[in-house]
């Protein structure tokens, strides 16, 4: 049961687009930009950096996960013109294949995914939460990540591998 | 999405002055303030909401947690729910807001979600959020498609003829609680308005969900000074474990002395058309001892003008059982 959303649509002139520099993964980028463009779609339309992706685009099912100075955000629910200044870091800031963030490199291990499609919003949130106050305990783990939806069911594994990552983390202090 | 002006306001003048043109600050609004715009961006994808401009207030240094000279809290309209539900004070002297706002929502949402937001939290009624469906809070005198529809989720508490929708806030349980005073600058000035006035009962204007009026800027919340000796708690019960809204929970302050309750605040969530606070399970509570009898006839008294709906009659015993369950464990148990 969604809403029409087409019907009442409105039509963009250039002057509705509005001027806006926007820092991702270091970069910035000078846009002129419709004021609806969610941060979501600017990566993905305009600067081509699809890796996070569209699920819900309500903030329900986390796919869309990044991070806006240092802290995970629902970027489809983020208005990109209203963005300027700040720091956005995507899944594509975080590694490389040749050189993976140690909780890629954790998803790969313990098979934490399988069609790989929530798996950079799940990355994103894991990443974020190695720095947040999140206990020690599995079910700790599993409330921090809850903004995640897996439809494959894949969360033991990645439970499994962000516990790997802290463990990793706690012994090298 | 209908196209919208996007301005950013520089200091609250600025933003009084802008957004008092408005013909309404309720549903409808032709101007809004967006600050987290976890619940605005939302409705405004589902047209529901469809302002032509919105002022972002994200600049106007809203975001300060302060010591309050009485000895209570200030919290600034834009301070971020996560920010709130992690402050050693709110952790110490306000468990309950804590653990209301941490029940809610997911890390992310709580990363962008501010207090005056989470106080002008829209229902989750599926009526309310599909246009092409009758709803009086979004279209006055088209009717309410949950009255006989899909209500197994609505409210039981404060309802009329016209509306059923439950308040979703979690936050706005434990300030009901809590007895939170909300601040507000608008074009006549500044005025402080007390938690239990601050949202309106649905009556037969649904599209009314609050006092304010156009221009009016929430600028910070304050709470009194934590009643000595209290221990508090929030629980919430769900249909998942996690990220999901309240069937009934419950927000419970309570001092006791002598094996007595000497102070109780009580407010319930998930049941009621606003975040229900229950005087009258207090007066059942107040210098009585702390057992389960005396629970059960407080929850019986938060529960006595329940009506319930045709697939939601079962969150009356829930919600009794929730207010039961929050009073044992927060006068059996150490609170930290």
């Amino acid at each position: 049961m969604t809403a029409s959303a087409a019907s009442s649509s409105s039509k963009v002139t250039d002057s509705d687009a509005a001027p806006v520099t926007l820092k991702v993964n270091g970069k910035h980028y000078d846009l002129r930009i419709d004021p609806r463009t969610t941060l979501l779609d600017c990566l993905r339309e305009h600067l081509h950096l699809t890796g996070s992706k569209k699920g819900c685009d309500h903030g329900q099912c986390g796919a869309c996960t990044v991070h806006v100075n240092g802290r995970r955000v629902n970027s489809c629910l983020c208005l990109a013109a209203m963005q300027e200044g700040a720091e956005i870091t995507t899944i594509e800031g975080i590694g490389q294949p040749e050189n993976l963030h140690a909780v890629q490199a954790a998803f790969v291990a313990h098979d934490a995914y399988q069609c790989g499609y929530c798996t950079p919003g799940q990355i994103m949130s894991a990443v974020a939460l190695l720095k947040e106050p999140c206990g020690p305990d599995d079910e700790e783990v599993k409330e921090f990540m809850s903004g995640n939806i897996c439809r494959c069911g894949a969360y033991p594994n990645i439970v499994a591998a962000i516990q790997a990552v802290r463990q990793k983390d706690k012994r090298e202090g | 999405m209908k196209i919208f002006n996007l301005t950013r306001a520089n200091d609250p003048a600025q933003a009084i002055a802008a957004s008092a043109k408005a013909r309404t600050a309720q549903q409808g609004a032709d101007i809004r303030f967006i600050a987290g715009g976890t619940t605005l961006i939302d409705l405004m994808k589902l047209n529901v909401e469809r302002p032509a401009m919105l002022i972002d207030i994200n600049s106007l240094s809203l975001d300060k947690i302060e010591a309050a000279p009485d000895g209570g809290l200030t919290i600034g309209a834009g301070v971020r729910n996560t920010d709130l539900a992690h402050h050693s004070v709110v952790r110490q002297n306000y468990r309950v807001l804590s653990e209301a706002i941490l029940s809610g929502a997911s890390v992310q949402l709580r990363n962008m979600a501010t207090t005056a937001g989470n106080l002008l939290q829209r229902t989750r009624c599926m009526y309310f959020r599909a246009t092409d469906m009758p709803c009086n809070k979004r279209e006055p005198g088209s009717g309410c498609a949950a009255i006989n529809g899909a209500n197994r989720s609505l409210a039981v508490l404060g309802t009329s003829e016209h509306c059923i929708a439950t308040n979703p806030s979690d936050m706005c349980v434990a300030m009901a609680a809590l007895e939170a005073v909300i601040h507000v600058r608008g074009s006549k000035g500044e005025r402080a308005i007390p938690f239990a006035d601050f949202h309106l009962l649905p009556g037969d204007t649904p599209q009314r969900e609050t006092v304010l009026e156009p221009g009016d800027l929430i600028t910070h919340v304050t709470l009194p000074p934590p009643a000595p000796g209290n221990r508090s708690l929030y629980l919430k019960l769900r249909d998942r474990a996690s990220y999901e809204f309240a069937l009934a929970s419950a927000a419970v302050v309570i001092t006791k002395a002598d094996g007595k309750i000497t102070r109780a605040r009580i407010a319930l969530g998930g049941v009621g058309t606003k975040p229900w606070r229950s005087m009258e399970a207090e007066a059942e509570l107040i210098n009585h001892a702390a057992t389960e009898p005396v629970f059960r006839k407080a929850a019986d008294a938060a529960l006595r003008d329940a009506r319930p709906q045709s697939q939601n009659g079962f969150k009356i015993e829930l919600a009794k059982r929730c207010l039961v369950h929050a009073l044992k464990l927060v006068t059996q148990a150490p609170n930290d």
